[in-house]
C-alpha cells in the first residue's frame, strides 16, 4: 500500500528531501544520528552516522588490568549491565582456565536474567512511548525500580551492580535477597499480563507495528542480526540453548519464536522472554546451592575477604593481585552469551602481561543497527522511529 | 556439531596445506592464520561450501602487535547457524614502507562486515579494498589518527584529537 | 504587618527580584536530553517514584527553545561536543546547566582521546552532581541546590550573560 502511495504521486514529485535526525532527538534513544532521504513522507534512503558516544572503550580496556575492566564493561551496555560483566568474566575465566563454583554460577544466572527483564522493561516502556503510548513507561519503570532495589540490596549499585568478579562474585548474596526476589518472581507474571492488556490487542498499537519494518530471515542472517530480532524473524537461535554457558543447560525454559519478521513480532518475542526469564529466576531460587562464591586459585583470583584479615598468604596474594594484576597465559579466546539484545561476544588476545593486548567487543546493538536501512526503506517516516526503537539500541554499546 | 578440525581439513583439501601458515589450539578454540591475499577466497569457501555454511559473521576486528612483525592482524570470527559451530581465521598484514596496509573486503559475502570493516579501517589505518562505503564510522571527520594502534597514546593529543573542530 | 494587613491580606508585597527568581525556580523546565548512562537515572527521576513534578519540572522539553535547564547527563564525547554547544546556544536566556555524573563533571573513568574532560571546559556549569551514575536522589538534591542558587541571583541588576566559543560544524 505504501509503495502505491508513492507511485500515485509520481507526476507531482519533485526532488527528494534530506532530513537530519539527531544527534539530539528524543526518539533516537540517545545520541544516534541519521540522515534520511524522504520522498514526501516515504523513506527512500537512510544513512546512519555513529560515534556521538564513542568513549574509546576498547582502547581504555587495553590500558587497564584485567580486574579493573569490569566496571567499564557494565557502562558499555547500561541497560543489561550484569550480562556484560558476565561475558567479560567468562572470557577471562576461559583464558585462565578456571571453573566457577556452582553457587556463583546460579547467582550469575540470577543477575543476568534480572538484567534481561530490566532491559526489556525499559525497552517496552520507551518503545510504547515512541509509537504514542505514554502509559506503558510508567508501568515498566515501576517494576524496574523493584529490580533496582534488588540490585542495590545485594550489590550496592542501582543501575550498574558491578557484582561479578573474575572467578565468581564479589561477595555473597545479602540476607533477605532471596525472599525479596521470590516475592518479585511471584507477582511478576501478573504484571506482564498487565502490560499485555495495554498493547498486545490495542488496535492503535497493532496498526502501527504489524507488517512494519519487515526483516526476512535471510536478510537478518546476512546482516548478522541476533537476539530477539532474529527470533522474531523465525529462527530459534539463542546461545543459552544452543551453546549453553554458566549452567543454563540445567534450566527448563523455552525460546519464544515468532515468524512475523515485523515490529509486532519483536514485541511479542520480548514480552514472552520476560516470562521465560521469570521462569528461570524461579528455578534459580529453588536450586541455589550452598558453597563458595569464588573459585580458589591463588595468584589469579582474589582470596576471600575474611581470609585476608587472618591469613598471611591470602594477604600477600591479594596484595600482589592488586599491584601486579592477573597474568593469563598467551592466547586468544572468544566467548559469547545471549545478552538482552543478542549475541554479546568478547574476544581477548593475551600476550602474557597483566593487561589485554586486545579486547574486541562484539556488541549486538551495533550489529543489529546495521539492518536499519534495510528495514526502513519504503515506509513512512513515522514508522522509521518505531523501527529504530524495535531494534532496541543502546548507544553506548553501538559506539563503545 | 561440526568440529574445528573438520573445517581445517576442508580448507587444506581445497587450498592445499601451504595455505595454513599457523594453527593454534588454545582452550579448545582453533585459530588458523592464512595468507592475506587468499582471505577473500577462503571466506567465500567457508560461507558457501554446503558442508560448512558459515553464514553468520560475528565480527571482523584488528589487532596491533607492535613491535612484532608483521604488525597487524585481521580476525574473522565466523558462526554456522546450520551446524551450530564457531570458527576463527585470521591473517597478518605487514606495514608497508609508505601508505597503509591493504586487504580485501568481505562485505560482498556478509553485508554485516560493512561497519566492522569501517571501524577497523579507521581504528587501525587499514584499507579494505572494494569496500562499498569507505567513510569514517565512529571518529570525527576531521581526525587523521588511528586510535587503536599501539603507538597512539591513550589520551590523544590536543593537536591530533582536539575537543572542537578548529 | 504593614500594608498587607492594612489591605486585609489580599495582597502580598515583596521585592520584584525575589518574585522573578521565585517564578524562575518554580517552573524550571529541563531539556529532554540524554547523553549516556546517567540519562536512565534522569528518566527514573522524572517518573513515578521520584517524581520531579513536585518541583515544577515535569515537562522535559524536546526543543531547546522551550527549555531553561540543561542537564548534561553523561559522557560528552568530542564528536558530540559541537552539538551540545549548539543546543546550549539555542536555549533562551536565562539558562542553567547541571553537570550530572562523573563524566560530565570531569570525564570520569574515560580519561582518553575521545571524551571531553569535563563539560565545564565549554559550558558554565551551575551545579555538579558526582556519582557514576548518581542516584535520582542526588539529582533531586542537585536541582534543589540549583533552586536555592537561583533564589540568590541578582536577576534584575545583574542578569546572567555568558558567551561561549562560537562553534563551526
Amino acid at each position: 500500500m505504501r509503495q502505491e502511495l508513492s507511485r500515485e504521486s509520481d507526476e507531482k514529485r519533485s526532488e527528494p528531501l534530506e532530513l537530519n535526525l539527531g544527534p539530539h532527538h528524543p526518539s533516537t534513544h540517545g545520541v544516534f544520528r541519521a540522515v534520511v532521504e524522504l520522498d514526501g513522507e516515504i523513506v527512500t534512503d537512510i544513512v546512519p552516522h555513529l560515534g556521538y558516544l564513542h568513549r574509546g572503550y576498547e582502547k581504555a580496556c587495553e590500558n587497564k588490568q584485567y580486574h579493573q575492566i569490569i566496571p567499564l564493561t557494565e557502562r558499555c551496555d547500561y541497560m543489561g549491565a550484569s550480562s556484560n560483566s558476565l561475558v567479560y568474566c567468562m572470557t577471562v575465566e576461559k583464558l585462565l582456565d578456571v571453573e566457577v563454583p556452582e553457587r556463583a554460577q546460579v547467582v550469575r544466572v540470577m543477575m543476568a536474567e534480572l538484567s534481561r527483564i530490566f532491559s526489556h522493561l525499559f525497552w517496552l516502556g520507551t518503545h510504547g512511548h515512541d509509537v504514542g503510548a505514554m502509559t506503558p513507561l510508567f508501568y515498566m519503570l515501576r517494576e524496574r525500580e523493584e529490580i533496582m532495589n534488588l540490585f542495590e540490596l545485594t550489590a550496592g549499585g542501582r543501575l550498574m551492580p558491578n557484582y561479578l568478579r573474575i572467578g565468581g562474585l564479589i561477595r555473597d548474596l545479602e540476607d533477605g535477597f532471596v525472599d525479596k526476589l521470590r516475592a518479585f518472581t511471584e507477582h511478576f507474571d501478573e504484571r506482564v499480563d498487565e502490560y499485555e492488556t495495554l498493547l498486545t490487542k490495542n488496535p492503535i498499537y497493532v496498526d502501527r507495528t504489524k507488517g512494519i519494518g519487515v526483516l526476512s530471515l535471510e536478510d537478518a542472517l546476512a546482516y548478522g542480526v541476533t537476539g530477539p530480532m532474529l527470533r522474531a524473524s523465525g529462527l530459534a537461535w539463542d546461545m543459552r540453548k544452543r551453546q549453553p554457558y554458566s549452567g543454563y543447560e540445567n534450566y527448563d525454559f523455552d525460546i519464544p519464536v515468532e515468524t512475523g519478521c515485523d515490529i509486532y513480532a519483536r514485541y511479542l518475542v520480548r514480552v514472552q522472554e520476560m516470562r521465560e526469564s521469570n521462569r528461570i529466576l524461579k528455578q534459580t531460587l529453588d536450586r541455589l546451592p550452598d558453597g563458595p562464591i569464588r573459585v580458589s586459585k591463588p595468584g589469579f583470583i582474589f582470596p576471600p575477604q575474611e581470609d585476608i584479615k587472618v591469613k598471611m598468604e591470602a594477604l600477600i596474594h591479594h596484595f600482589m593481585l592488586v599491584v601486579e594484576g592477573v597474568k593469563p597465559p598467551v592466547g586468544e579466546v572468544y566467548q559469547v552469551i545471549e545478552s538482552p539484545r543478542g549475541e554479546l561476544g568478547c574476544y581477548i588476545v593475551s600476550d602474557g602481561t597483566s593487561k589485554p593486548l586486545r579486547l574486541k567487543w562484539r556488541a549486538p546493538a551495533f550489529v543489529n543497527l546495521e539492518s536499519l536501512a534495510k528495514m526502513s526503506k519504503g515506509y513512512f517516516f513515522a514508522d522509521l522511529i518505531a523501527i529504530l526503537s524495535s531494534i532496541d539500541i543502546v548507544l553506548a554499546e553501538v559506539d563503545r | 556439531m561440526m568440529t574445528q578440525e573438520f573445517v581445517q581439513e576442508k580448507i587444506v583439501e581445497r587450498f592445499g596445506p601451504e595455505t595454513i601458515l599457523n594453527a593454534v589450539d588454545f582452550r579448545d578454540q582453533l585459530t588458523l592464520t592464512v595468507p592475506p591475499e587468499k582471505i577473500y577466497e577462503i571466506c567465500a569457501f567457508l560461507k558457501e561450501s554446503p558442508e560448512l555454511q558459515f553464514n553468520l559473521l560475528s565480527f571482523v576486528g584488528g589487532v596491533d602487535r607492535l613491535p612484532l612483525e608483521p604488525r597487524f592482524e585481521i580476525v574473522y570470527q565466523l558462526c554456522s547457524v546450520r551446524h551450530n559451530s564457531r570458527f576463527r581465521i585470521k591473517t597478518q598484514l605487514a606495514e608497508p614502507a609508505e601508505g597503509l596496509p591493504v586487504i580485501d573486503s568481505v562485505v560482498s559475502l556478509w553485508p554485516t562486515a560493512d561497519w566492522h570493516e569501517r571501524e577497523t579501517a579507521e581504528m587501525y589505518g587499514i584499507i579494505f579494498r572494494n569496500h562499498p562505503d569507505p567513510r569514517k564510522l565512529l571518529l570525527p571527520e576531521n581526525w587523521k589518527v588511528h586510535p587503536l594502534r599501539k603507538d597512539f597514546p591513550l589520551e590523544g593529543s590536543p593537536e591530533e584529537t582536539p575537543d572542537l573542530p578548529s | 504587618m504593614g500594608i498587607e494587613s492594612h489591605l486585609n491580606n489580599t495582597v502580598h508585597v515583596t521585592n520584584l527580584e525575589w518574585f522573578v527568581n521565585w517564578a524562575r525556580k518554580s517552573s524550571m523546565w529541563p531539556l529532554g536530553f540524554g547523553l549516556a548512562c546517567c540519562a536512565l537515572e534522569m528518566i527514573a527521576a522524572f517518573v513515578s517514584r521520584y517524581d520531579l513534578a513536585r518541583f515544577g519540572m515535569e515537562v522535559a522539553r524536546p526543543s531547546p527553545r522551550h527549555a531553561d535547564l540543561m542537564i548534561v547527563s553523561g559522557t560528552c564525547s568530542k564528536k558530540m561536543l559541537p552539538a551540545v554547544l549548539r543546543i546550549y546556544e539555542q536555549m533562551a536566556d536565562p539558562k542553567w546547566v547541571v553537570a550530572m555524573g562523573a563524566c560530565a563533571c570531569t570525564g570520569g573513568i574515560y580519561k582518553n582521546y575521545s571524551v571531553v574532560q569535563g563539560i565545564d571546559r565549554y559550558l558554565p556549569v551551575d551545579v555538579y552532581i558526582p556519582g557514576c551514575p548518581p542516584r535520582p536522589e542526588s539529582l533531586l538534591d542537585g536541582i534543589l541546590q540549583l533552586h536555592a542558587k537561583v533564589m540568590k541571583e541578582q536577576s534584575l541588576n545583574n542578569p546572567r550573560e555568558f558567551k561561549i566559543k562560537a562553534v563551526r560544524s
